[in-house]
């Protein structure tokens, strides 16, 4: 490599093949990526309806988006939705694995069980808990018949629970996830801390309390930014289980997003709230992507 | 089980404790039925449950006639099994003015999964190699945007995409969907690729420059025969996540073109007509099927695969 | 007085049994060490001392208690892990502490004997760091002081210096000996370095199989070891091994190979008649003379073949009976390829084994 005499002409042409076979990326990372990102954000500006016009009005639509009550309500949902399901995955998904890491019988049988969900598509999701709450046939109903009459639960048409019913399908749609990545995090603790501890008499939970959890702290961060990177596009599973009913109940912003675009053609609209999007986005992983190869670097 | 004659030889001098026999010996006894037992697997049985419900739910609804389920509740098994719902919704359900069942839907799906899983992992494959291998300077600038580019909304590059398809004339064609999932299949897949072609030892890599292989020779000749297991990985999480699609399907392609998912959301949601539960049901476990067959035949893989895709770095 | 007694145990994972009806008796204030290659059982055998893994037949006392079905933490055990397994998210006076405090004992009682192991470890100045911020060395001392601060009569080590370098790795071993002679606790040290064993055993057993082969004293198993196995297994450079036959000359015994003819009659049998069959004859590179006059019971010419300088002493590849051979010189005597040497040694130093069981003779 520093051979002086032997280098080549241009540094152009060092890598040539690569540098070809590179051209995709290129082209996905400077155009789609970046430009496509910065573009929305310009128009955002605009008053784009129909077709995207550089007309700037400054933060109009901004302040349209928040006056907005479908976007109070997406947002709100969004919170409610997105703090439960991260609390609950992440606590749910650690238990379980936690005691599929007991040495048990099955576990193979169990893991699969637990994560077969994953494979399915929010829409399939959606659809499946939108039968299960279905008021007239589905738990509802069952739990009557069974001689409890004033039962209720309809998450899916009652304004006011509807998005617990979307949380109850996104869990079971997502935790297995969550619990294979806790696995793995179990599986890559070093045994001799398990022993140490026994030797120690250290009971179980505490163990898990105060050395193993600190431990899997990498792998809590990186869950915790998928599950957040996923809980902001939630999109699919509201449009298949209640369409973002009953009336705006249901409303998220990926949705609010959607529909602005491609039915009410206020393209200045969708832009402003899919930049706000990016912006939520942006708040959970550039903090984490700083600490993570902030880090890396000094290490 | 101890037998007193076959005190080992090594125990040297008598042994001034007790007798053979005196005191615990042998393993520590163990029932079956302890009380951590019981709650370990009372709770992953009753969890498992819960896991499997909404599939049992789909499989006997998708099986009963509409009387049935609008007397009976949803637990209960089908009295009288029929198939009629499947056949509905595979050929007979409608969406629109289309009444071709989902059967249209499918073969959509496959034209587009196919060469969108071939066109991304090609691409992802070769560019991981050409990262892990053959580092020039910039592709690490280009590399780290792609990463970036993953926890970016795709609401936010939706349009502009649309744009760019329609300037090039494949907006609402199967193609334009292909080009889409291979460019939001990148970052993931190229990370894969990358972190599994940076793995292979380095000396193998030299061993082929130096008998005079070249980029594309020790891709093809070197790389791509080791890596069948990470290619094996990578599709299974490219059909599985093609497959299941809908936000891109729904935006990029026109109702004539539109996948199985976007179609079943259509079927199901519709608002004209009686609602068939059934044939809704037998639809949702079509849609299903795909994927959950890749995931029960991939096992371990998937497995790997979602924890690779997953954790990064 | 028997600190530590084994008695039958033995241990299946499944079908495979990784310990086999094993017996050892370790006595007061001993130093035991365990030695194999990976995968003879030795581990295995510390971690059911322990209470770490659950005996399939057999029974552990400690200190003349039955603690077979006893955990871990009341057996009277510390032990020291290869991999140290501090717990990271805390100092290394949290990791002296912890098990102390879970214990329920009186915060003056912990800080006495933080403060005993850390004098006696000289880890004073590391007791508000954290382990992720320690040397190696500085980790191994923290993990010995978590075994220390426990105040048990009994600690097991396991592999405690592979981790480290060599350099660290004997400055630590000089370190545990002196813990040894300064506490006067029994010990139970598992290692597959014959130096670590030889130099700090006052008994070292010789696993493989999930047996002891030979338990005994570091010298009686360098100079009498009882089977191919442990002959082959202790000494660097390795002992040499002539393939040949046991014959009577003249009604005294000698070992026959190709060419050459070694008489016996000063070798100690090990109590069984001689008999004339196959067998191997070894004799450590260390034993033979090379060039010092021709007053050894038995000489014989040898051509230099191969010449390993190895700094203070230099290995000589020779060949006796056809066969490979090594003589271990001073490197100020060491002769050049090619070179016609007169080799010479005494048969009472050497160990002849069966030739198809293995066993000493």
């Amino acid at each position: 490599m520093r051979d002086e005499i032997a280098r080549r002409p241009t540094k152009l042409w060092r890598n040539l093949n690569a540098k070809i076979a590179s051209i995709p990326m290129v082209l996905t990372a400077v155009f789609v990526f970046a430009g496509g990102t910065a573009w929305t954000v310009l128009y955002s500006f605009t008053n784009s309806k129909l077709l995207p016009r550089l007309n700037f009005i400054g933060l109009t639509q901004y302040e349209r988006l928040w006056e907005t009550p479908r976007w109070h309500v997406a947002i709100e949902n969004l919170l409610v939705y997105g703090s439960l399901s991260l609390v609950f995955q992440l606590v749910i998904g650690f238990l379980l694995a936690a005691l599929l890491d007991q040495k048990i019988r099955f576990e193979d049988t169990f893991r699969t069980i637990f994560l077969y969900p994953f494979a399915l598509s929010f829409i399939v999701t959606g659809l499946v808990w939108q039968w299960l709450l279905n008021p007239d046939y589905g738990v509802q109903s069952v739990v009557r018949s069974l001689g409890w009459e004033s039962f209720s639960f309809d998450p899916l048409y009652n304004s006011e629970i509807v998005i617990y019913g979307i949380l109850i399908a996104a869990l079971w749609q997502g935790t297995g996830l969550v619990m294979c990545l806790m696995l793995a995090g179990l599986r890559g603790i070093d045994e001799d801390i398990w022993k140490a501890a026994r030797v120690d008499g250290i009971p179980m939970w505490k163990t898990y309390l105060f050395i193993i959890i600190p431990m899997m702290r990498p792998v809590f961060i990186t869950t915790l930014v998928i599950i957040a990177s996923g809980i902001v596009r939630v999109y699919d599973l509201v449009v298949a289980q209640t369409s973002g009913g009953p009336g705006i109940a249901s409303e998220v912003p990926a949705k609010y997003v959607y529909d602005y675009m491609f039915f009410a053609q206020n393209l200045g609209q969708g832009f402003a709230a899919s930049t706000m999007m990016l912006l939520s986005v942006m708040i959970v992983v550039v903090p984490w992507a700083y600490l993570e190869f902030g880090r890396r670097r000094h290490g | 089980m101890a037998n007193p004659a076959s005190l080992c030889a090594a125990v040297t001098g008598a042994s001034a404790i007790a007798d053979e026999f005196s005191g615990p010996h042998g393993p520590r006894p163990r029932r079956t039925l302890s009380r951590r037992n019981v709650f370990l697997y009372g709770t992953l049985i009753l969890v498992a449950v819960y896991y499997l419900l909404p599939l049992y739910v789909m499989v006997v609804t998708s099986l009963k006639g509409m009387p049935e389920i609008r007397l009976g509740n949803i637990f209960s098994p089908p009295v009288e099994i029929t198939f009629e719902p499947w056949v509905k919704a595979w050929a007979q359900a409608c969406t629109g003015l289309n009444c071709d069942g989902l059967s249209r839907g499918f073969w959509n799906s496959v034209q587009i999964t196919v060469p969108s899983v071939i066109a991304s992992i090609a691409i992802a494959s070769v560019n991981g190699y050409a990262l892990a291998n053959w580092r020039f300077k910039s592709a690490e600038v280009f590399f780290t945007i792609l990463i970036v580019g993953a926890f970016i909304p795709y609401q936010v590059m939706i349009y502009p995409i649309v744009i760019i398809l329609r300037e090039i004339g494949l907006y609402g064609s199967l193609w334009g969907l292909v080009i889409v999932h291979s460019i939001f299949g990148m970052p993931i897949l190229t990370l894969l690729f990358r972190n599994y072609f940076a793995s292979v030892p380095e000396e193998l890599f030299k061993a082929a420059r130096v008998d005079g292989a070249g980029f594309w020779a020790i891709y093809f000749k070197i790389m791509l025969p080791m890596a069948l297991p990470i290619f094996v990985v990578a599709i299974i999480l490219q059909v599985t996540g093609i497959w299941n699609d809908f936000l891109f399907g729904v935006v990029y392609t026109r109702p004539d073109t539109y996948p199985m998912t976007v179609q079943l959301n259509n079927i199901v949601n519709s608002v004209q007509g009686v609602k068939e539960y059934n044939v809704n049901m037998a639809a949702t476990i079509l849609t299903g099927l795909v994927p959950l067959i890749v995931y029960f035949v991939s096992g371990k893989l998937f497995v790997r695969g979602i924890a690779a895709g997953a954790v990064k770095g | 007085m028997t600190s530590v007694l084994v008695k039958n145990l033995s241990l299946n994972f499944g079908a495979v049994e990784v310990l086999k009806n094993l017996g050892l008796e370790v006595a007061e204030g001993e130093f035991i060490v365990l030695l194999g290659p990976s995968g003879c059982g030795k581990s295995t055998l510390l971690n059911c001392i322990a209470g770490l893994l659950d005996v399939s037949a057999g029974q552990i006392f400690i200190n003349g208690k039955n603690v077979t079905w006893e955990e871990p933490k009341d057996r009277g055990i510390g032990m020291v892990f290869q991999s140290y397994a501090l717990y990271p998210q805390m100092s290394v006076e949290g990791n002296l502490s912890f098990g102390l405090k879970n214990a329920g004992l009186p915060k003056d009682e912990i800080a006495k004997r933080i403060a005993r192991a850390a004098s006696i470890l000289q880890i004073e100045p590391l007791l508000k760091r954290r382990p992720s911020a320690l040397s190696g060395g500085q980790r191994q001392r923290v993990a010995i002081g978590r075994a220390l601060v426990r105040d048990v009569d009994v600690f097991l080590f396991d592999e405690p210096l592979s981790n480290l370098d060599a350099k660290l790795r004997s400055e630590l071993r000089v370190e545990i000996k002196r813990l040894h002679q300064k506490l006067g606790n029994t010990m139970i040290y598992v290692t597959h370095d014959q130096i670590e064993a030889m130099t700090l055993a006052d008994r070292i057993a010789v696993m493989k199989g999930g047996l002891i082969q030979q338990l005994d004293q570091p010298q009686a198993i360098y100079s009498r070891p009882v089977n191919l196995f442990v002959a082959g297994f202790i000494g660097s450079p390795g002992m040499n091994f002539l393939n040949g036959r046991l014959e009577s000359r003249n009604g005294l015994p000698a070992f026959v190979a190709e060419g050459i003819e070694i008489p016996l009659s000063t070798y100690a049998f090990d109590g069984k008649a001689f008999a004339p069959k196959e067998a191997v004859f070894g004799m450590r590179p260390e034993h033979v003379g090379l060039n010092m006059g021709s007053d050894w019971p038995f000489s014989t010419q040898a051509v230099v073949e191969v010449v390993e300088p190895m700094g203070s002493d230099t290995l000589i590849w020779t060949r006796l009976g056809g066969q490979n051979f090594t003589v271990r010189v001073g490197s100020e005597r060491a002769p050049t390829v090619g070179d016609r040497v007169t080799l010479g040694f005494d048969p009472l130093r050497a160990s002849i084994f069966d030739g198809s069981s293995g066993e000493r003779l």
